[in-house]
């Protein structure tokens, strides 16, 4: 069941949203995204970068991330309208990316109903990697 | 603080501001495009069925499949757009390359991408500062990108910054 607007107040989080990420799922989105760059699919090209732990994972994968657990928690009939992020960190293999958000305002704007929120995608040393904003209209 | 003495900043970049550069269109959208997408980004689970089922998109406020909003229509294209042009994205004077990095991004949406849709993509610079910076020098460059439909329809606005030094 997705959230009612009615249900949000400020400070209300949005449900922890988590994959694991590793050649799997990099894979993927590297044949989707066509983005095959040599440091997110080889462990040397990733070193050769600078990245002593070897490959990591695409900013754009975890930029979907977030569009994903937005989309989960306001369901078919909401819709995403904005979101924006600074990747800060490396997504390394086998990390369990985490999205978290909390809701900073509430707003009825021209009859629609607006929610804006503070994200971010944690890793699994529980370091934010990627703060940024979203607004959904519900 | 800004050091007076140092620049990054090209006559190409002065002359391009605010300008559009030329466009790019896509190959249309289809339900396996989209599906695929949808697939990879929510693998190992099944994504929501908006995106693959049409019997069942049918009946929400959409009317029919649509596809997530960071799905990229522009992937998979036999044209490559032309890199932009070397002093558009800064210079040091003693000729030495710069460093990029990706500052980020901010993406506004429009109306929702569907099967059929076929997207046309523009660019300009918008603005840009200097900061003594961490690393040094540093340039910041804010670039528009936009996106609409064959219907003129805004799908994406993206603000995004390149990072120089």
């Amino acid at each position: 069941m997705s959230i009612t607007f009615d249900e949000i107040e400020v400070g209300t989080k949005l449900p922890k949203w988590s994959r694991k990420t590793s050649f799997a799922e990099w894979n993927r989105y590297a044949a989707v995204n066509e983005e095959f760059v040599p440091f997110h699919m080889d462990d040397e090209a990733g070193r050769r970068a600078g990245n002593e732990q070897g490959a990591f994972g695409m900013g754009n994968l975890r930029y979907a991330y977030i569009v994903n657990a937005l989309h989960d928690w306001i369901g078919d009939e909401g819709r995403v309208q904005e979101v924006g992020c600074q990747y800060r960190a490396i997504n390394q293999k086998d990390d369990v990316l985490t999205v978290v958000g909390e809701v900073t305002e509430k707003n009825v704007i021209d009859g629609r109903n607006v929610v804006r929120l503070d994200v971010n995608v944690v890793n699994s040393a529980g370091d934010p990697t990627c703060p940024g904003h979203a607004v959904v209209e519900l | 603080m800004k050091n007076p003495e140092v620049t990054y900043v090209t006559e190409e970049m002065k002359e391009a501001r605010g300008v559009w550069g030329s466009s790019r269109t896509s190959y249309p959208i289809t339900d396996t495009d989209i599906r695929r997408w949808a697939m990879a980004t929510h693998y190992p689970e099944r994504p929501p069925r908006v995106y693959w089922d049409n019997e069942y998109a049918k009946t929400t406020k959409y009317g029919g499949i649509i596809a997530p909003p960071d799905f990229n229509p522009f992937a998979w294209s036999l044209e490559r757009p032309a890199s932009m042009a070397r002093g558009l994205s800064g210079a040091r004077p003693d000729g030495k390359p710069l460093t990029g990095m990706n500052g980020g991004q901010t993406d506004t949406y429009g109306v929702p991408m569907r099967p059929g849709d076929v997207i046309t993509a523009r660019s300009r610079l918008i603005d840009w500062e200097e900061r003594e910076g961490r690393l040094g020098h540093t340039l910041y460059v804010r670039t528009e990108i936009e996106w609409r439909n064959q219907r003129d329809e805004l799908v994406k606005t993206r603000i995004s910054i390149a990072i120089r030094y």
